[in-house]
């Protein structure tokens, strides 16, 4: 347990400078600022929307972006970025050289992946509340402090994050055994797009596909309005996809931990 | 021992890269091993750190056995292997305290370590930045800095100018002498392994070839008068008669075999006289695939020559 709390902290130290970590901070920011200048600048077209419309349309929009493409294209890059640290500077060698378990390596590597994940869908759920306020407070007009979803938004970035988990174990895995960019890349990128094609093409059995798990997220918890009571919506988190997803994330996940110690290190 | 390998064994497909190899690296000793590049000695190093498995044989490294105590034995072992393994993001001290924080170690010894290896200076400069010999004593800095009881290094004089290379070998003399350090050091020049090492194993396609005491390599690899002169072919005729144990004869020079420095001086005083010409003499270490050639032509039983327990 220790060389996995020290192996944490090491990911920590070595990572904050790079790319993969700063991006699932600027990613969420940058996404929403966007999307807030949009509003601020269209501000005198919604003055007579209410506020529940308000907030649908700008986390919509956010969501929209981040749901089909961007999270599983940044998942996949955080499982490459974690990954290519050590690839880079050759240090696979002395990662597995330490005094310090195979397995607290592995492990801390992965939930430092994890981390990083949740660490941009918090920081996009934050800046969506975040920004709809400051919408609210800087044009008067726009009635965003009518309504509050804070939960509902909550709920729906926890559910893209565990939708999102079989990816992150493939890719993870992918990434740890080539070093070269293309290849994990490459095989994200195909199976991203087969995914989002099953998701809106509605295939029967696109839930045991992990890749399409996003997409379908969005597509079954976008706000379902019942009847004509608009306010009432229903966000199911444990869905057969969120649950395929899950399943298949501890199973590549364990299976990696029987790879990696068998594999012998370049 | 504190390394005891038998029987070891790796193959790469169906290439064997190390064959049957039973080394002894007895405690306080600088273990040279010595081989040409692509003779096995970095696959030997991975086996020992156990970043290959073990395909055949057997590795005990402190009298222990890596499968059951390999917490117990990497906690006291230093390691460079090929290039050293740097994070070009980080400064040179930040990838010292990013260990640090791996193996609990404090900010002081970085900063000693850092000291030892002449990089305080560089301390906060990119090590990606590094030059070549700055990023090898930064990965000497690395393997050192849990003062492991056995350092095992892979080629660490590569890339440093003479200066680095010669404070490299007094920094391992002083590790062994006064602080009962052991060192396995890796290299494919022999005159460097000859400068430190009390012991040497010679490897060559993955099969060990000699084994044992510096002492008992020197007396194969006797050094040569090497003679550049006018009619070497002649010259070198001219020497046989009188003795002289002529190695190599070509249009350009000739080597015999060095005796002593007087010697040498009789050696140029009979050229002279006999009218030759001599542009250049001197004395040169062998190489080693000529040194491979001389143990490989040695009987089997007297070459394999295993160390007695110290």
């Amino acid at each position: 347990m220790k060389g996995f709390i020290l192996s944490l902290q090491s990911e920590f130290y070595k990572s904050r400078k790079t790319l993969g970590f700063w991006a699932a901070i600027l990613l969420p920011l940058i996404l929403t600022l966007l999307v807030f200048i949009g509003f601020y600048v269209k501000s005198e077209k919604m003055t007579n929307m209410p506020g529940i419309l308000l907030w649908m349309r700008f986390s919509g929009a956010i969501l929209g972006i981040m749901g089909s493409l961007l999270l599983p294209m940044f998942v996949i890059f955080v499982a490459y970025s974690v990954n290519s640290v050590e690839h880079k500077a050759d240090t696979w060698k002395t990662l597995f050289s330490l005094p310090i378990a195979k397995w607290s390596v592995y492990s801390a590597k992965y939930l430092y992946a994890l981390f990083l994940v949740i660490l941009s869908l918090g920081l996009f759920a934050l800046f969506t509340i975040g920004f709809g306020n400051l919408l609210g407070l800087l044009k008067p007009g726009l009635k965003f402090s009518e309504y509050h979803m804070e939960v509902m938004l909550l709920q729906v970035y926890f559910k893209l994050f565990l939708s999102a988990l079989g990816i992150l174990s493939i890719q993870f895995l992918l990434s740890l055994l080539w070093a070269d960019f293309l290849k994990p890349m490459g095989i994200g990128f195909v199976c991203t797009i087969a995914g989002v094609i099953m998701a809106t093409a509605n295939w029967e059995y696109d839930f045991w596909f992990p890749y399409a798990s996003p997409m379908m997220a969005l597509k079954t918890m976008m706000p379902h309005t019942k009847g004509q009571n608009n306010s009432q919506m229903v966000i199911d988190i444990f869905t057969k996809d969120v649950f395929v997803s899950i399943v298949i994330s501890a199973i590549v996940f364990i299976a990696g931990y029987y790879i990696v110690q068998k594999k012998s290190v370049k | 021992m504190v390394i005891q390998t038998e029987g070891l064994t790796f193959n790469f497909g169906s290439q064997t890269v190390v064959k049957s190899l039973s080394l002894q690296v007895p405690e306080g000793s600088i273990y040279g091993f010595l081989g040409p590049n692509g003779a096995g000695k970095t696959t030997t190093i991975k086996l020992l750190l156990n970043l290959l498995q073990t395909q055949e044989g057997s590795i005990r490294i402190f009298d222990l056995d890596f499968q059951t105590n390999r917490k117990e034995i990497l906690s006291q072992v230093g390691s460079l292997i090929e290039q050293p393994a740097i994070y070009a993001h980080l400064t040179g001290k930040e990838n010292l305290l990013n260990r640090a924080i791996l193996l609990q170690i404090s900010e002081n010894r970085v900063d000693e370590m850092l000291e030892l290896v002449h990089l305080t200076q560089a301390a906060h400069k990119k090590a990606g930045n590094y030059s070549l010999g700055m990023k090898q004593r930064l990965g000497i800095a690395l393997a050192l800095l849990s003062d492991p009881k056995l350092l095992i290094l892979d080629e660490p004089t590569n890339g440093l100018d003479p200066n680095g290379i010669i404070e490299i070998r007094e920094l391992l003399k002083k590790l062994v002498s006064k602080h009962n350090k052991t060192v396995f050091i890796s290299s494919h020049l022999l005159a460097e392994i000859e400068r430190m090492a009390t012991h040497v194993g010679i490897i060559n396609n993955g099969e060990l070839l000699f084994q044992g005491k510096i002492k008992d390599l020197e007396s194969i690899s006797q050094p040569l008068v090497r003679i550049e002169a006018n009619n070497t072919v002649d010259a070198a005729n001219l020497l046989s008669k009188n003795g002289y144990h002529v190695i190599d004869v070509n249009d350009n020079y000739l080597a015999v075999t060095y005796q002593s420095k007087e010697k040498m001086g009789q050696i140029n005083a009979l050229l002279n006289k006999n009218g030759y010409t001599i542009y250049s003499i001197h004395k040169v270490q062998k190489d080693l695939e000529k040194l491979f050639l001389d143990i490989t032509q040695t009987p089997n039983n007297e070459r394999l020559y295993t160390i007695p327990t110290v």
